[in-house]
């Protein structure tokens, strides 16, 4: 038996055949690009509920990587045209509330559970919020990618969520929660109710664990 | 085995520690490797790798000693920081796992397709753990160096760098989104940035490592294959091109670091 030719026909020798007659001659960003494209194509396959069309590239993402491939910002028009985009998926609560209870937003913020192929459909998905994130004072294991929230909506001047003052940060809030890419269009930040990471009543604990002035975060 | 549940033991008292807990947590690990410094689990994953590079197995009965792994025949000591590199038998990029697969079949007649498929920690994908470990061990203390000679090795390096900041799945995380920054952690775990030489023995340069905390031996293959399940994404397939231009890349990066292999990991 020849098993060599096996192997290489399973690993993808014809994605490589593509890039060397297409390096040879020039070797440039869009080659490079159409050879990714492929590549990504033989190489991932589905996984429990974690399936290939997970790599579908909206044109958020695809911008954003390209600008960190080629290691400069993004430019600012197509920034601005994503934050519009994003802006335009942005739900508000179905019943105006904003506020639910920061106990159960902090079990939410604890757990990084859900949506990898490990998991299944009923896994409750976390929030995942403590790997990136300070949160409350007594939680001493936190993750550094994004800012801290430690005091979040007392350094905001929160006394009451629900008072007019504080209409713009709650709205803000649960907006930077349901897609963070509407405010800054290449933030690290999941779209976590954009992306159906989390349900409505969970995105209200979490905001109630930001911004309620007896949460942990504000006292 | 009893020497592991006593330092494992340790290790939680570490993590559950106050204020200090990162600080203590490295403290307990580099106890931890110090204590095991004559009795490191990985030594055995390398012996058993030993054993099977020399032993006459396969349909062939043949052993691996032949086995080109880029230096030449049966040249073990540097082969392992100059992988992924470009292999004219097979016209590919190649990595350690994918390679020693290669051998297997050319030299002992083993399937190397089946082998591919086989989940990590069992039947023959457990053998190519513990060869891995001791091929690599052969080039301790060496520092990483991966050519960038043919245009597949240099196609490869641009492919893995897009792979690496390729955003997607619900979370739209990338590669990057965690090792593209120096200085960061995920709750208490460091974040080497694996877009630059993170230093010696760390990333790219600290597998095949052995795991404390599932005690396992871990390749380069499933540390990939574990960080685009976290990642929320498809799995990629075992010795795929994604995985190699993702070694390449983090290789290529990591030009200078030592491989301190086989590391301890938590």
């Amino acid at each position: 038996m020849k098993h060599t030719p096996t192997i290489v026909s399973l690993a993808g020798a014809s994605v490589l055949a593509l890039g060397l007659s297409a390096c040879g001659s020039s070797g440039g960003t869009a080659d490079h690009d159409r050879i990714t494209a492929d590549v990504v194509k033989a190489s991932f396959q589905d996984r429990g509920i974690a399936k290939v069309d997970r790599l579908v590239q909206d044109d958020a993402n695809r911008e954003c990587a390209a600008a960190d491939v080629a290691r400069k910002p993004i430019d600012e028009k197509v920034a601005k045209a994503i934050e519009a985009a994003e802006m335009k998926t942005m739900k508000w609560p179905s019943d105006g509330k904003f506020i639910g209870d920061w106990k159960e937003g902090e079990k939410i913020a604890q757990s990084g559970r859900g949506l990898t192929w490990s998991d299944n459909e009923k896994t409750v998905n976390g929030g995942n919020c403590y790997n990136c994130h300070q949160i409350s004072k007594e939680e001493i294991s936190f993750g550094t990618l994004g800012p801290s929230l430690y005091n979040y909506g007392k350094l905001r001047g929160v006394t009451d969520p629900s008072a007019e003052a504080s209409k713009a940060i709650v709205e803000y809030t649960w907006g930077k929660l349901w897609n963070s890419r509407a405010y800054n269009a290449c933030s690290q930040m999941p779209r976590v109710g954009h992306k159906g990471i989390l349900n409505e009543a969970q995105l209200k604990d979490v905001m109630a664990l930001l911004l309620d002035p007896k949460s942990p975060v504000n006292r | 085995m009893k020497r592991k549940v006593v330092v494992l033991a340790t290790l939680a008292v570490a993590c559950a520690g106050g204020a200090q807990a990162q600080d203590a947590t490295a403290d307990g690990i580099a106890k931890y490797r110090e204590m095991l410094q004559d009795g490191n689990p990985a030594e055995l994953f390398e012996m058993k790798g030993e054993e099977l590079w020399k032993q006459k197995r396969g349909p062939k009965n043949a052993s691996l000693e032949r086995c080109d792994l880029g230096k030449g025949p049966g040249v073990l000591e540097g082969a392992f920081v100059e992988l992924p590199r470009y292999f004219k038998d097979t016209g590919r990029v190649m990595d350690m796992e994918t390679r020693l697969i290669h051998c297997m079949e050319t030299l002992q007649g083993f399937n190397g397709a089946e082998v591919m498929k086989t989940p990590f920690g069992r039947g023959e994908m457990a053998n190519v753990t513990a060869l891995a470990t001791y091929v690599a061990t052969q080039s301790k203390g060496m520092h990483f160096n991966l050519p960038q000679n043919t245009a597949q090795e240099k196609t490869m390096y641009e492919v893995g760098k897009r792979l690496f900041f390729m955003r997607g799945g619900p979370h739209d995380f990338s590669c990057a989104s965690c090792h593209g920054e120096e200085g960061k952690r995920i709750r208490l775990q460091d974040l080497p940035n694996l877009t630059k030489n993170p230093g010696d023995g760390v990333g790219f340069a600290a597998w095949p490592a052995y795991r404390v905390s599932n005690a396992q031996m871990w390749g380069m293959q499933l540390r990939l294959n574990d960080c685009y399940r976290q990642q929320r994404f498809p799995e990629p397939k075992f010795g795929s091109d994604a995985t190699i231009a993702l070694g390449v890349y983090m290789g290529v990066n990591a030009k200078g670091a030592e491989s301190i292999v086989p590391a301890i990991k938590r």
